[in-house]
């Protein structure tokens, strides 16, 4: 046996090895430097005036009571409008054609749609709408989440009902059930925590989704929730008071920063366990 | 039977409507419930071409005025309506290329740790761990650059970086002129901590498929973890991994919030990596709304268009290496 080969092996292999911790402690070390951060400089500003004030003029206190509401509004359209339709070609995709032509590019297409940048889709929706229509508006920044929405919603609703054993459907298709209540009735049920896993996530995305809402719900000062008008939302404002040279418009920014991705971790934390039961069920 | 149905599905066959009429109803809406599922997901493509069309015709005043010039010119002045291309889609590669340069290797490393190193225990937390990396949305990415990683990067790194590089002849270019914090290098430094969650996860996914009788051969034959790693694992899994890789580089090349933060918004071209530059999502989100002018618009929307083909192109590959690869492992 040669010795100094075997010490060589040994010695490349320790070094990569100890590669392999290091850049697991590098990845998690961001993570946590990211978190700390962002709980010091978003608590230290988190009071309750930041949930029943409006968004201030510079060098004044105030909240983020307008912004907030902006997004709920828009996040609750976006989703009420990009959940059906996502479920519903789901549904067509893991239930009617799943062998056939246009599933197989309709899945390519929406896996693609699902990582494109999301600034283009907010020059969509300004052409076809802001531009359209004359003047920014809520609904455009609605319309332009509900496109996010959808591959999410498309995509998690044919993995779950893929995932449905066909017993079911044959069972309930004995005793004379129509395909479409098939569907409604028993494959939906038997997929319905995978489902609502795919809508969190899809409220997770898109609610720190800042690029899109730029140019088409812009931003708003004042409380307005009127949807044909220019509304606010908390990642734009986010964006306008980090990059202002106020520091209370800054101390807001970090605070907004805080809620949004206390919200998001929220949210996945949820889909986890919802899905995590589904597995031991 | 079918009566037995019925029921279970709540519909009451009341007196005056017999079986055959609710029977029809129910074919009807069987029929129905297909067509609509069938237009929802035709809607998907429409969304796609909606968005190809929209920014071709959005971008089609610029692409007149300037032609094919437009790829390549490097002027941008507002005030002149003069436009080039060039400077963003310089800075989106190259900040895509200093993310990659970063997130690959580290990324292919956790993934090896977390499929053969880590105890069992460990394997899902810290799994969950580079998954909520990945959730965290790109606007807190950017706005703790600004603050935090750019300032720390302009005091303590590229001061260092400056000196060192100094005396050598590539990287001294590369690593010239006063550390401004913001810029090329910071930017894509954000991009490599961003894509790196996703490098990992779809890297470790195809690790673990990866079946343990060739793993175990190898190491049966005396082979070190890095020698499984390295010669049995890797090239088992390239396809995958490059799918991987693409799909990350996809993610990085459109990646607009946390860039903007960080990139310092400079329409040039310079040749060292610390100067402040722009990328094309970056030049649309600052620019955008304070565009007067149609043909400032158009340039901007062509830029979209521009950013749009090479990600498409970019994902389109990672997708199709991504299924040649779930066709392997199912056949």
């Amino acid at each position: 046996m040669d010795a100094s080969l075997y010490a060589k092996r040994r010695r490349r292999n320790g070094t990569t090895m100890a590669l392999a911790y290091g850049a697991t402690g590098f990845g998690l070390s961001w993570l946590v430097l990211i978190l700390a951060v962002l709980l010091w400089e978003g608590f230290s500003g988190l009071s309750l005036s930041v949930f029943t004030e409006m968004t201030p003029p510079p060098g004044s206190a105030g909240g983020l009571l307008n912004p907030i509401a902006g997004s709920l509004v828009m996040t609750v359209i976006a989703v009420l409008i990009g959940t059906p339709l996502g479920i519903l070609a789901g549904t067509y995709m893991a239930e009617y054609g799943r062998y056939d032509k246009l599933t197989t590019v309709v899945r390519f297409i929406n896996d693609i749609l699902l990582s494109a940048p999301s600034i283009v889709v907010g020059l969509f929706v300004y052409e076809v709408m802001v531009a359209q229509m004359g003047h920014f508006s809520g609904w455009a920044g609605a319309v332009s989440l509900a496109v996010i929405v959808v591959p999410v919603v498309v995509r998690t609703t044919e993995d779950m009902l893929t995932l449905v054993p066909d017993t079911l459907r044959e069972a309930a298709a004995s005793i004379g059930l129509p395909r479409s209540l098939m569907i409604q009735r028993v494959a939906y049920r038997a997929a319905r925590a995978g489902m609502i896993t795919g809508v969190l996530l899809a409220v997770a995305r898109i609610s720190g989704e800042t690029a899109p809402l730029l140019f088409t719900a812009l931003n708003n000062q004042f409380w307005s929730l009127n949807l044909n008008a220019p509304v606010s939302s908390l990642p734009v404002v986010i964006f306008q008071f980090a990059l202002s040279p106020y520091k209370d418009w800054q101390k807001l920014a970090w605070t907004g920063a805080l809620i949004i991705t206390l919200a998001v971790l929220a949210l996945s934390i949820v889909a986890r366990i919802l899905t995590a039961q589904r597995k031991t069920s | 039977m079918v009566d037995v149905a019925l029921q279970g599905a709540g519909v009451s066959t009341t007196a005056h409507l017999d079986r055959g009429k609710v029977l029809q109803r129910l074919r009807l809406s069987d029929v129905a419930f297909r067509h609509l599922t069938r237009a929802a997901a035709a809607t998907v493509l429409i969304i796609l071409g909606g968005i190809i069309i929209s920014l071709i015709w959005g971008s089609l005043p610029a692409l007149r005025a300037f032609g094919v010039s437009f790829l390549y010119e490097e002027v941008w002045n507002p005030v002149t309506e003069k436009f080039g291309a060039i400077a963003p889609i310089y800075g989106t590669i190259v900040t895509s290329f200093i993310a990659m340069l970063i997130a690959v290797p580290v990324g292919l490393f956790i993934a090896l740790f977390l499929t053969e190193l880590c105890p069992m225990w460990l394997r899902r937390p810290i799994g969950i761990a580079i998954e909520l990396l990945a959730g965290i949305p790109s606007i807190i990415y950017g706005i703790w650059g600004l603050f935090v990683f750019a300032p720390f990067l302009q005091q303590h790194v590229q001061p260092f970086l400056i000196t060192i590089f100094g005396e050598i002849p590539i990287l001294s270019t590369l690593f010239a002129g006063p550390p401004y914090g913001i810029g090329v290098f910071t930017a894509g430094l954000i991009l490599a901590i961003m894509v790196l969650p996703f490098i990992t996860s779809i890297s470790r996914d195809v690790f673990e498929a990866v079946p343990p009788v060739l793993k175990e051969a190898a190491y049966g034959l005396g082979c070190t973890t890095w020698e499984v790693a390295r010669y049995v694992v890797l090239p088992y899994t390239r396809v995958g991994v490059i799918g991987g890789v693409m799909l990350g580089l996809g993610r990085a090349l459109g990646e607009t919030m946390a860039v903007t933060f960080v990139i310092g918004n400079a329409h040039r071209i310079s040749s060292s990596l610390l100067a402040p530059g722009t990328t094309i999502s970056a030049t649309i989100a600052n620019e955008f709304t304070e565009a007067v002018g149609d043909l400032y618009t158009s340039a901007l929307i062509a830029l979209g268009l521009i950013l749009f083909v090479i990600t498409f192109i970019v994902l389109a590959i990672a997708r199709l290496l991504l299924l040649r690869l779930n066709a392997r492992v199912g056949g």
